[in-house]
């Protein structure tokens, strides 16, 4: 007890800011926001809650958002876990993570590290609009800002993996606002080491 | 109306598809100030010599040179149909008819056999307003096409004065989707869109074509092993040769005009940055070295100076590398997007991507004035690619997925019509020999 909430602590403290559960829409993409995000803010809230006054499972001592086990390694596998939204959307010609994925990203950073024996393909992508080589200098850039959050929580260089096509896969193919804004993405694509 | 007629002209191009040109031509925007010329169907003589045919081959030589001369936005041929009269030779020319009827100037010509699948060819160019002739030329070949690019050069040159470029090709790519699945083609075609090849086919994408300086290879990149490399392709004989596939970004690859040098950009020292790769010693010369996006190189034609993207300032503007330990100079201040730039062979003119409020499109400048042209009305052009003889730029249409050209004044416009898929990054090949 005393011993995961030390470690509880030091992640706490280790990490600076503590990603918050997701609340509302903010974290999550807007397809499947009310589902993941309703058990997610209770399992985190029971995850705490366990942590302070209980003596929960040893075994399990990585902690924090949501379920008994959060970054159990199928985590990213259940559609009720933040872990399962794997793709972070960006603004046109821009790199910079927008707020509302950087507790996202710092998920799947600290899974990451409690996982190393799984690895991570950031896909970076822009959409179609300007030239196609400064646009795969683009999705680089995007999948490398992804590549330092993850690390920035313990994951290692050799799970990770970047690759970007810039404009050349896009996911939607009209030439409108809303297809580009799908289409500027990094994704993420697990697999075994 | 005007919707309903450009629609019919549409149905009227497809259904008019020769069954080689994977792409075909539509002018889009034509000059007042073309030449007006008549170009009277090649008269079959037949005279069969030993192991020679009786059979007019079925390339009609007047409609090659025509829809060349009309491509390149200088002419004005004469329909077919509208000849006052089909001359033979140039004894029975009656230059005051063409006169008349407004033709400054008039091409007859004859082909006969010479051999098993040869044949001579003769045309003559004549000044109508003086009545003299102007080229008198006999060939005898067997590649038939490409006899008529080079009467279509020969008149172009006698012409304007400036070299043609219609016995050239373009490399292109296309993509298909089916059901999800994309199928990226690497194709080489001659200028006018005939004879399709297909260098490589992938699941995966293929960027940037870019040509030796020879014509004889192209560098491209390719996605084949899901990561992106570069390679140099021989045309001639397949041989693919891998460049570079180093960690990160292996992109945009140039040839150098000396043919000595590849300039690419890498990521492999943690930024997209410029390098230049020696041919010949395989040594590496890393070109810049900033935090940012440095990308797109494009040669001078001294061989050493590049012109480059890079979003330094904040957001891609072109600048050029003269040499090592110099800050690069910035070329392009008008607008928050310039990129992807090509130079003209003789080193005058600079074509690139420029974007304004209603989108992106085809800017040239001239780099001596620093003067810049917007040329195309966008709103997803990228790509331009010079014609060697500079007259006019290649470049894709995003919106259509179409390939276009313009007029490197911006006055004549044509868009070339793939048969299916979407056709992009077009790169236009130097002369051939």
């Amino acid at each position: 007890m005393r011993n995961y909430l030390f470690i509880l602590l030091a992640a706490v403290l280790l990490a600076g800011c503590p990603a918050q559960p997701p609340k509302g829409d903010d974290a999550v993409t807007k397809k499947d926001t009310t589902t993941t995000s309703t058990a997610d803010s209770a399992g985190d809230k029971d995850a705490v809650q366990t942590g302070k006054l209980d003596g929960a499972d040893k075994t399990n001592s990585t902690a924090l958002t949501g379920g008994d086990q959060p970054y159990r390694k199928d985590a990213i596998h259940d559609a009720n876990s933040p872990l399962s939204q794997q793709v972070i959307y960006f603004d046109f010609n821009a790199s910079a993570i927008k707020s509302e994925y950087r507790d996202l990203i710092t998920w799947h950073g600290r899974y990451l590290a409690s996982n190393q024996d799984m690895k991570i393909r950031l896909e970076g992508h822009t959409d179609e609009r300007g030239s196609r080589e400064y646009n795969v200098a683009l999705g680089d850039r995007r999948a490398q800002s992804v590549k330092r959050m993850l690390m920035f929580q313990g994951a290692t260089k050799k799970q990770i993996e970047v690759i970007s096509y810039g404009e050349e896969k896009p996911v939607g193919l009209e030439h409108t606002e809303a297809a580009w804004a799908k289409n500027r993405r990094v994704q993420l694509v697990y697999g075994a080491m | 109306m005007k919707q309903m007629l450009s629609a019919l002209s549409f149905f009227l191009l497809v259904c008019s598809w020769p069954a080689k040109a994977v792409l075909d031509v539509e002018i889009t925007q034509g000059t007042e100030d073309a030449l007006p010329i008549a170009i009277v169907p090649f008269n079959w003589t037949g005279a069969p010599v030993a192991g020679g045919t009786e059979i007019q081959p079925g390339m009609k030589w007047a409609e090659v040179i025509s829809s060349d001369l009309l491509r390149s936005g200088r002419f004005a041929p004469v329909a077919e149909k509208d000849l006052l009269s089909r001359p033979q030779s140039a004894e029975n020319l009656d230059f005051k008819t063409w006169r008349v009827g407004g033709i400054d100037h008039l091409v007859i010509g004859s082909v006969s056999a010479a051999g098993v699948n040869q044949y001579t060819v003769q045309f003559q160019l004549f000044d109508v307003l003086k009545g003299e002739q102007l080229l008198g030329y006999s060939f005898t070949t067997s590649s038939l096409r490409r006899t008529a690019h080079h009467i279509s050069d020969l008149i172009y040159q006698q012409l304007t004065g400036q070299k043609g470029a219609f016995n050239t090709r373009v490399a292109y790519v296309t993509v298909s989707r089916e059901l999800g699945t994309a199928s990226y083609k690497l194709e080489v075609s001659d200028a006018d869109g005939y004879n399709p090849v297909t260098i490589l086919t992938s699941t995966q994408p293929i960027m940037s074509p870019s040509w030796s300086p020879d014509g004889s290879q192209l560098a491209y990149v390719s996605f084949e092993n899901k990561r992106a490399q570069i390679f140099t392709q021989v045309l001639a004989t397949e041989q693919r040769t891998p460049l570079s596939a180093f960690k990160g970004l292996n992109g945009a690859p140039v040839w150098s005009p000396d043919g000595k040098q590849l300039a690419m950009t890498l990521s492999k020292d943690g930024n997209p940055d410029i390098y230049v790769l020696n041919l010949q010693n395989k040594a590496l010369t890393r070109i810049t070295r900033h935090w940012g996006i440095d990308t797109e190189p494009a040669w001078m034609p001294d061989s050493k100076t590049l012109v480059f993207t890079s979003n330094r300032s904040g957001k891609p503007q072109l600048y050029r590398f003269t040499q090592a330990g110099q800050r690069p100079q910035r070329l392009t201040f008008e607008g928050e997007y310039n990129a992807s730039a090509e130079i003209s062979k003789d080193g005058l003119k600079m074509a690139f991507v420029y974007k304004d409020k209603s989108g992106f499109k085809i800017a040239s400048m001239d780099l001596e004035t620093g003067i810049m042209d917007v040329l195309t009305d966008g709103p997803l052009d990228e790509s331009p690619s010079f014609a060697p003889n500079g007259s006019m730029i290649l470049y894709a249409e995003g919106q259509r997925g179409a390939l276009a050209a313009v007029s490197f004044d911006g006055r004549f416009k044509q868009r070339l019509v793939a048969r299916d898929g979407e056709v992009r990054e077009p790169s236009w090949s130097p002369f051939t020999k």
